[in-house]
């Protein structure tokens, strides 16, 4: 059967389009039940059981449920549950879905195509039957209601064909639409609110509280306490105009009612203050907006303002102190910003959110507040009647709605992740609040896995360069079980034309793209990993265990598939000729780092091990030389490590890395691989090599390093990264060994993301990596750990003709997608390795008080911010106004005789607050310089403070008690310097 | 998967068709009285008129002793697309089109019958839905029979392109304007079904060589159930001619 549908749509220049679509019914759709004697079901093509157990004490016979659009929306956490079985889900409903919600669309998607759940989705827009034609005048929203109500009609009068009555199951109807109910109910459907059937759903503990709270229309204004937002249309009129903008809210946090959004117009991101001027929105929703007239502008106000800690209700509190700030004192032109407030939500983009629970103070009460991790997300209101439990847990909760009358949003409890305070939990927080795929490797992942004794295959080292007789070997970070590279090195015959000595140098890389082949359900899990994660104390990999720790990693003595880069390199560390091929070889030795700086300086081993690391390790000075020379950046960022209790898995001392000889050895020829692989690469597919940038940093990034740097007494020139880094060098202070590697620390923060490209998208110029100061850069040396390392390797092999390609390979706009969420996910994975390192820092100083020397490297209005070099660790040092008086120009603070300015070195004193438990932090005072009555005074000079004496006797208690506990490990003594 | 959504999960395409099914095809000949053979062709929403005229004697510049010159004009209706356009004739995608058009019913024509006599052949796109090439040179086809000028076999033209399901490649048959407009790729054959040969291939953007041979080989099947088409509409044609012709050409 064939009917077109048409429908007016708008261009872009605003004309008026008549769109006439073909539309196709058929008589060949099934109905997916096993209790139909119509359509010619294949077996493998039943969904649905033929007499469904029903879990409803108010449906006590056999039922299938249908799905109206608005459940799908609103109750998707309650769908995920295994509870609902049976349902038919219309194709009306999903392309409702789809349309209004990506991310549910995708989520009801992987319960259709879970088959324990049977869930049928029925085609009804395209079956004979069950289309409906939009009425003149209709609405699409009631049109579509009909073509539910059609489509229940359809499968009650379907099934009950040659079935005895009673025999065949009923349809059940689920809406929350309270109109379409009626109707349906008049047309003799089954239905029923999603409240009354979850409510009596028996046998499924806890599948109340995932209900989401029916949605109070915006227009109701019953004890509203926030102005109602305007609708789609006026918002659309509003922009059109100019007088409304639109723009990502941008949540304070510091100060819970203040947020900022960025709007073109303006060079200053907008200011919100208050709860009307925030108006329910949540970080990261996309407003609307309407800015205030100039005399209206304030400035930020620079307090720092929490929620209350118990629940105040439904009430406002009084924003005056807030507003009182915030109103400028002078009329100082920048220090005000435009001000606005939010008039309406585009679009929400709500995720689920970790955090704890604030069990309400009244017994037996299911209402209750829910803080998340994330300082940004207001508390959540959430209906629970598991709170005792709830209380000690993690919690994840997603948000449903946030109506006028509320002072928080409404949500859901989602699930319990953990005790408060337990690893994994805390872990697992971590994970979530980055998005860090995490989730066990799936059956179908696993199944395109070798066996665990898989060995390689004969037929396999023919195809590729035998190379195991020569002498390779690994040097890696201790502990590492991922090892994705080895070197070689060993001269050979002859000479340059320059009478220069000539090496042969090998870089052989895990062949990880012979096991992940393409479109395989394992290559789509690490292409959407993208990156292994690491946490202090658990490794998420990209790609699961027996190819990241064992096939794929180049352990020491056994036989690996490699791809291997290999030069001829002169003594002077030019390179003579690169080739790449696939190769076989077997590591002589997997080396640490430290175990290698001593085979080098150990001048008794003669082995070859030994005379091919020293090759390298001369080779790689060279090539350093010559990048330093070409402008590249030594830069500097504090690394530390944690030793970790065997047991327990808590942290027990932390050091900072240890740089040797040969961490910068291995480096060297990475980045040399690295760039080789690149040349070759953008030369053979010039539309869609994946390569990596470092784009040169705007120069208003470096306005507050320069001052600082000036108030030290050093000009440094950032014109180039030439003269950046000459000047980076030149700036050394005699008796001050860390100043120059503060410098270089603080040059970091004022760099650009390094981020991965295709190279269709770019013009050659900008592919020039800024930080290494080379036109082109790739990364090929991590395929174990980066995903960008397995598609580099796919290019490459195609290049050489040693693999073959695949169409998504080589189309750019694929290529670009994949870069990206590579970038997405590497920025995700840093912020979540740093979110580990300061929960185990925190986990540290849980039992121990130290005072450290520390730098400064900011000065803020009301703070220092310090680094410790010791513990790469950072944060506030906060100075009360009423001693310290602020200079705005030069940034500094000042008390009486004490300057405190950017670079200067302190002594302060650590200790953990944990007064709140989800925001633990460091505390740092001031020891040295000394200022009366706000440093604090070290106990041995006998001027204690008696308050702070007995506070620190309650932190000390633990610590005794662990020593008791754990006698193995010795604790450091706090240093006093 | 990568490429815009052209199947759903139960395998059906936007407008409701499986991927190996064609447009509703409807054509009727013989539909002016003034050509020597005229012919109306629907696919789905694409909707063509074909005239053709001749052989009659060439213009001595073109005349050949070969065989007969095609002579052929494409052009599109002021109103045939959605937002109405002016088109003037002969615009550069328009002379392409007339191109290919000739190159497909040149292949098609006995041309060795008519030397120094020329045919020229009308194709005018009233409504575009995406596949106007294809239609027209089906229409073409039918006009040319409808004129009595002997033909090798059915010149017939159709386009697949190519989508994915469940991670699985599945080519689609001729491509609507939606599907046209998402993006991928339209490779358009205009072949001879009847001796298998090919007469135009076209791509509208790179393919992988990989699916290269399943979506041609699924444009080719297309080709031969359109054949299956025109040839019933001929007989149907022409048994209606026998007994109405009297009647219907006053
Ligand atoms: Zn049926």
């Amino acid at each position: 059967m064939w009917t077109t549908k048409t429908f007016l749509t708008k261009t872009k220049r605003g004309n008026i389009l008549k769109i006439v679509r073909e539309h196709y019914l058929r008589d060949d759709l099934l109905c997916g039940s096993s209790a139909c004697n119509i359509c010619p079901h294949k077996d493998e093509e039943y969904v649905l059981d033929s007499k469904p157990d029903s879990v409803c004490a108010l449906f006590d016979y056999p039922h299938y449920l249908l799905l109206d659009t608005n459940v799908v929306l609103h109750q998707i956490d309650v769908l995920e549950e295994d509870a609902l079985k049976n349902v038919i889900m219309l194709q009306t409903v999903l392309e409702e879905v789809k349309h209004q919600n990506t991310a549910i669309f995708q989520r009801i998607l992987e319960v259709i195509n879970n088959k324990k759940r049977k869930f049928y989705s029925f085609v009804n827009e395209h079956h004979k039957d069950t289309y409906v034609e939009r009425n003149p005048g209709e609405k699409q929203n009631d049109r579509n209601d009909r073509a539910i109500r059609k489509a229940a009609s359809w499968y009650a009068l379907h099934l009950s064909v040659n079935n005895v009555a009673g025999q065949f199951p009923q349809i059940v109807l689920l809406t929350d639409d309270e109109n379409n109910r009626k109707i349906a109910q008049e047309e003799g459907i089954v239905c029923c609110s999603v409240k009354d059937y979850i409510e009596n759903v028996n046998g499924f503990v806890g599948l109340i509280d995932k209900l989401s709270k029916n949605v109070i229309p915006e227009t109701c204004s019953k004890d509203a306490l926030y102005p109602a937002h305007f609708t789609p249309t006026q918002i659309h009129t509003g922009i059109r105009n100019g007088k409304l903008y639109q723009g990502t809210f941008h949540a304070s946090r510091d100060n819970f009612l203040e947020g900022t959004v960025s709007v073109n117009r303006f060079e200053k991101p907008i200011l919100l203050q208050g709860h009307i001027g925030i108006n329910r929105a949540v970080d990261g929703d996309l407003v609307a907006i309407e800015v205030f007239p100039e005399e209206e502008w304030r400035k930020p106000s620079d307090i720092v303002l929490e929620d209350k800690a118990d629940d105040p209700g439904d009430l406002l509190e009084e924003e005056s102190a807030l507003l009182s700030s915030a109103k400028p004192l002078d009329s100082s032109k920048d220090e005000i910003t435009p001000t606005g407030k939010v008039v309406g939500i585009i679009r929400r983009k709500w995720r689920q959110y970790c955090g704890i629970l604030m069990p309400s103070k009244f017994p037996g009460a299911t209402r209750h507040l829910f803080t998340p991790a994330e300082k940004r997300i207001p508390r959540v209101r959430i209906e629970t009647r598991q709170s005792d439990v709830l209380a000690s847990q993690r919690i994840l909760v997603a948000l449903d709605s946030w109506p006028r009358n509320s002072r928080y949003p409404l949500g859901h409890f989602v699930r319990a992740l953990g005790p408060i305070g337990d690893k994994d939990a805390e872990n697992e927080v971590i994970l979530l609040e980055h998005d860090v795929p995490h989730a066990r490797f799936s059956e179908a992942v696993l199944a395109c896995l070798p066996p665990n004794d898989w060995t390689i295959p004969e037929e396999e080292i023919k195809k590729r360069v035998d190379l195991r007789s020569i002498c390779i070997c690994s040097v890696d970070p201790p502990g590492c079980t991922d090892i994705d590279d080895a070197l070689h090195a060993r001269p050979i015959d002859g000479v340059t034309a320059d009478g220069l000595k000539k090496y042969e140098v090998g870089v052989h890389i895990a062949d990880v793209t012979y096991f992940v082949r393409p479109n395989t359900a394992l290559d789509k899990e690490a292409a959407s990993r993208s990156t292994t994660v690491y946490l202090v104390d658990r490794r998420i990999d990209m790609v699961p265990d027996l190819l990241s720790s064992n096939l794929c990693s180049l352990r020491g003595g056994e036989e690996r598939l490699a791809f291997s880069c290999v030069w001829e390199i002169d003594e002077n560390a030019n390179v003579l000729s690169t080739k790449f091929h696939k190769s076989v070889i077997k590591s002589a030795a997997a080396m640490t780092y430290e175990e290698a700086q001593i085979t080098i300086d150990n001048s008794s081993r003669k082995d070859e091990i030994a005379r091919s690391l020293r090759t390298l390790n001369a080779l790689a000075k060279k090539l350093k030389q010559k990048r330093l020379d070409n402008g590249a950046l030594l830069l500097a960022s504090p690394e530390i490590r944690f030793q970790v209790d065997s047991e327990t898995h808590d942290p027990v001392e932390v050091q900072a890395k240890k740089i040797m000889d040969t961490n910068s050895m291995v480096e060297e020829f990475m980045l040399l691989a690295n760039v080789s692989v690149a040349e070759k690469l953008a030369e053979e597919f010039p539309q869609c090599a994946l390569l990596r940038r470092h784009p040169s940093p705007p120069p208003a990034n470096f306005t507050t390093f320069l001052k600082a740097t000036r108030q030290q007494g050093f000009e440094i020139d950032v014109s180039t990264n030439k003269s950046f880094s000459k000047s980076l060098d030149e700036a050394v202070l005699p008796g001050r060994p860390f100043f120059n590697t503060m410098l270089r620390i603080m040059a970091t923060r004022c760099m650009q993301q390094a981020v991965y490209f295709s190279s269709g998208t770019l013009s050659h110029p900008d592919y020039y990596h800024y930080g290494l100061a080379c036109p082109i850069y790739t990364h090929f040396t991590s395929p174990i750990r980066r995903y960008a390392d397995v598609i580099v390797h796919r290019l490459l092999a195609a290049c050489i003709g040693e693999d073959v390609t695949h169409a998504s390979l080589l189309d750019t706009k694929q290529a670009d997608s994949i870069c990206d969420n590579l970038n997405y996910r590497h920025r995700q994975a840093q912020y979540a390795g740093r979110a580990s390192v300061a929960l185990n820092t925190h986990i540290l100083f849980k039992n121990r008080i130290e005072i450290e020397s520390a730098v400064v490297l900011s000065v803020k209005r009301n703070a220092l911010q310090v680094l410790i070099p010791k513990y790469g660790l950072e944060g506030p040092l906060y100075l009360p106004s009423d001693k310290f008086t602020y200079n705005e120009e030069e940034h500094y603070q000042i008390c009486s005789d004490v300057t405190l300015k950017t670079f200067d070195e302190l002594t302060v004193r650590l200790t953990l607050d944990s007064t709140n438990l989800q925001h633990r932090k460091l505390v740092f005072q001031l020891v040295k310089p000394h200022v009366p009555g706000f440093s604090y005074v070290p106990e041995d000079s006998g001027m204690e403070v008696e308050s702070v004496a007995s506070a620190e006797e309650v932190k000390e208690t633990p610590i005794k008690k662990r020593k008791e506990t754990k006698q193995s490990k010795p604790k450091k003594k706090s240093k006093n310097q | 998967m990568p490429g815009p959504d052209l199947l759903s999960s139960q395998g059906l395409r936007l407008d409701g068709r499986r991927p190996n099914e064609l447009r509703r095809i409807r054509c009727k000949l013989g539909v002016f009285t003034q050509p020597d053979g005229s012919a109306y062709l629907e696919q789905g929403n694409t909707k063509v008129l074909a005239a053709v005229y001749g052989p009659h004697q060439a213009s001595k510049s073109k005349s050949t002793t070969e065989g007969v010159v095609v002579n052929c004009q494409y052009s599109m209706a002021t109103f045939s697309t959605g937002e109405r356009k002016n088109r003037p004739r002969g615009d550069r995608k328009s002379q392409e089109m007339s191109l290919h058009l000739r190159q497909a019913l040149t292949a098609a024509i006995k041309t060795e019958l008519y030397p120094r006599s020329q045919i020229d052949i009308y194709v005018e796109v009233l409504q575009a839905d995406g596949g106007a090439y294809c239609a027209g040179v089906n229409a073409a086809s039918l006009a040319l029979i409808d004129a009595g000028i002997p033909l090798r076999a059915y010149a017939c033209a159709c386009s697949a392109s190519m989508a994915w399901r469940n991670g699985e490649p599945e080519p689609l048959l001729d491509v609507g304007h939606v599907e046209e407009a998402a993006g991928g790729v339209v490779l358009t054959v205009a072949s001879l079904p009847n001796t298998g040969s090919i007469a135009l291939l076209e791509m509208s953007h790179r393919l992988h060589m990989d699916y290269f041979k399943v979506v041609l080989s699924r444009a080719m099947q297309g080709c031969r159930d359109i054949e299956i088409i025109l040839d019933k509409a001929v007989r149907d044609h022409l048994a209606e001619g026998w007994t109405k012709q009297d009647v219907v050409t006053i």
